[in-house]
């Protein structure tokens, strides 16, 4: 009996991707105002390693571990998480659009930081990601329903539009209250580019178990999003308990997009160019487009991030400016394709 | 054997009673055929019964309230085919068959060779085989419908709703499904209820028909019982003829007198 090509990713794309994911991260660190041989390079994260003794005494040991590495490993978490919360909205909103830019969810955010950062009862750094959070969700939720409130709300056009009116009222509060507060209007408008400049050891320790945690619950759902493509009715008849894993991974994908966000500021279009990219390749498969994502979401931003400190160095592009450069075109093309597709 | 009965089932939607005191039953091996005029409340009381609108009044398989079943373990039971069910882009007919196993699936596994080889087996029982890695969304209207039903198979529950199975179909087409439904339900005795519109195929393929208007039974019986031109004329102010023929009675329309 012939087995037809299955969905699963095969162990040679994931080794090349993984060893695509080490070697840009590699080059990240190297490559910048000052360059630093990828042997040096090598040789410091080597140091730190739990078994390893010398610490090299390299000039660029510094630059590498306390500026770059964070750094990288920032965009790199951040570019997986946006890229696989993208695919997760996609695939339980059935909409080829849904993007957590573009539901609210960075919007919601982005208040929830700003109201931190002005209000400031000591732990930004604690209380930043915590509203972030917190406010994120609520805008999704809102989104949501506003989106299904209405007669035809099962149409992506309806979501779509609910997701640009919420996120339009957010961000106009969160503009009002930058605007009262303006001494710390340099600080609010520095997180609302995206800034992974100032990326610390202290910025991973924080985000990196939600992100993490995330990721590993997205990919355990990916076969699931996959039953969610063929409409709501239908996966509840095949026996998919549809409303209940709606929320789950909504609830993952906005904890990890916020837990990303709320240290990057806001960074859009991560979630639409990645998974459209893969798809393009790899076909609609969330089994294959969740672990690309993560993988080459982190690859995406990595190097959109060295684009942003490289192309007008010493100046930096705010990296959210990168990605939207690259975003938006790219939009208008998935949106010029995705009509003949989304018959619903 | 299975039985699925449903006593005084009331569907009311936006404070709309839409269907009204239905009452039918189907064990495996059957099939029972649903009939009426357009907005009689056939797919909804289809809908209720997979579970997909609320209904009111008892829902029984094998004196087990469906009700108190988990979303998995009624799947398990009821497969549902939808009128025109969402073919996703991408999706080759593989992947779409191998869907019906999610029942059977705890919600984060993965499906085991045993999966695979049942989804492999209905395609080549179904004759969809040389079909497996197409897109679904490339499919014609008759090949869609049959991998829809391979889906509802893989399933691997003894009753299966189809709502309207032949309504994009040509004749040929039409045929064929039926043909096809009715060689499994008595084959691997599955218990079929199905909508359908036109009234000669509902003679000629199902065992009993229930003929709704309004929402309510008209008359619930055998072909020859339930397709008269009586009951034809007054549910559905059509004028007819009934010609009989030896699988079933053959509804002809005619010009009203």
């Amino acid at each position: 009996m012939t087995k037809p090509a299955t969905q699963r990713l095969s162990p040679i794309v994931w080794v090349a991707c993984v060893a695509a994911l080490v070697v840009t991260a590699i080059l990240c660190v190297a490559v910048g105002s000052v360059a630093i041989p990828i042997t040096d390079v090598i040789d410091v994260i080597a140091s730190h390693l739990p078994w390893a003794h010398a610490i090299p005494d390299s000039p660029n040991a510094t630059i590498i571990w306390e500026l770059r590495l964070p750094r990288v490993l920032l965009a790199l978490l951040a570019g997986s998480m946006l890229a696989t919360a993208g695919c997760a909205y996609q695939g339980t909103f059935r909409n080829p659009l849904a993007d957590p830019y573009l539901l609210g969810v960075s919007a919601g955010a982005g208040l929830g930081a700003t109201i931190a950062i002005v209000s400031r009862h000591g732990h930004t750094s604690f209380f930043v990601p915590l509203f972030s959070f917190t406010f994120a969700l609520g805008a999704v939720a809102v989104t949501y329903a506003l989106g299904h409130s209405t007669h035809e709300g099962r149409s992506s056009a309806t979501l779509l539009l609910s997701g640009v009116a919420v996120a339009s009222l957010l961000t106009s509060i969160q503009t009002l209250i930058q605007q009262r507060n303006a001494d710390k209007i340099r600080e609010v408008y520095s997180w609302v580019l995206g800034r992974l400049g100032g990326a610390s050891w202290d910025d991973l320790k924080m985000t990196s178990p939600y992100i993490i945690g995330c990721l590993i619950v997205l990919y355990q759902f990916r076969r699931v999003l996959d039953v969610f493509s063929i409409g709501d009715d239908e996966a509840a008849t095949l026996g998919l308990p549809v409303a209940k894993t709606r929320a789950i991974i909504i609830v993952a994908a906005s904890l990890g997009t916020a837990a990303a966000v709320s240290v990057t500021g806001l960074i859009g279009f991560v979630g639409i160019v990645v998974p459209h990219m893969i798809r393009l390749r790899a076909g609609s498969s969330y089994r294959r487009l969740v672990p690309l994502s993560i993988l080459l979401g982190g690859i995406f931003l990595m190097l959109a991030d060295l684009t942003s400190r490289t192309v007008l160095a010493p100046q930096e592009i705010p990296i959210g400016v990168v990605t939207a450069l690259i975003g938006a075109p790219f939009f208008l093309y998935i949106l010029g394709t995705a009509k003949n597709r989304d018959a619903s | 054997m299975t039985s699925l009965t449903a006593n005084n089932i009331t569907v009311t939607i936006d404070g709309k009673t839409i269907v009204k005191d239905v009452s039918l039953n189907v064990s495996t091996g059957e099939w029972l055929c649903i009939v009426g005029p357009n907005g009689a409340g056939k797919s909804t009381l289809l809908r209720a019964l997979a579970g997909l609108a609320e209904p009111s009044g008892t829902l029984e398989i094998d004196e087990h309230d469906v009700r108190t079943f988990s979303v998995r373990d009624r799947a398990c039971w009821i497969a549902y085919v939808a009128q025109d069910p969402v073919a996703p882009s991408g999706m080759s007919v593989f992947e779409y068959v191998l869907l019906g196993r999610t029942a059977h699936l705890s919600l984060l596994a993965n499906e085991t060779q045993l999966d695979h080889d049942m989804a492999n087996f209905v395609l080549a029982e179904l004759d969809l085989t040389q079909f497996a890695t197409r897109s679904v969304n490339t499919l014609s209207g008759g090949e869609r419908q049959r991998v829809a039903i391979a889906r509802a198979l893989v399933q691997a529950s003894p009753i299966i709703l189809l709502d309207e199975p032949t309504s994009a179909l040509d004749i040929g087409y039409s045929q064929e499904v039926l043909d096809l439904l009715d060689k499994l339900r008595r084959e691997q005795k599955i218990a079929v209820i199905s909508t359908m519109h036109d009234l000669t195929i509902a003679g000629q393929y199902p065992d009993r028909i229930l003929m709704l208007a309004n929402g309510s039974t008209v008359i619930h019986g055998t072909a020859h019982e339930v397709l008269t031109e009586e009951h034809i004329s007054k549910t559905y102010g059509a004028a007819v003829r009934v010609i009989n023929d030896e699988h079933g009675p053959i509804v002809v329309p005619r010009r009203h007198p």
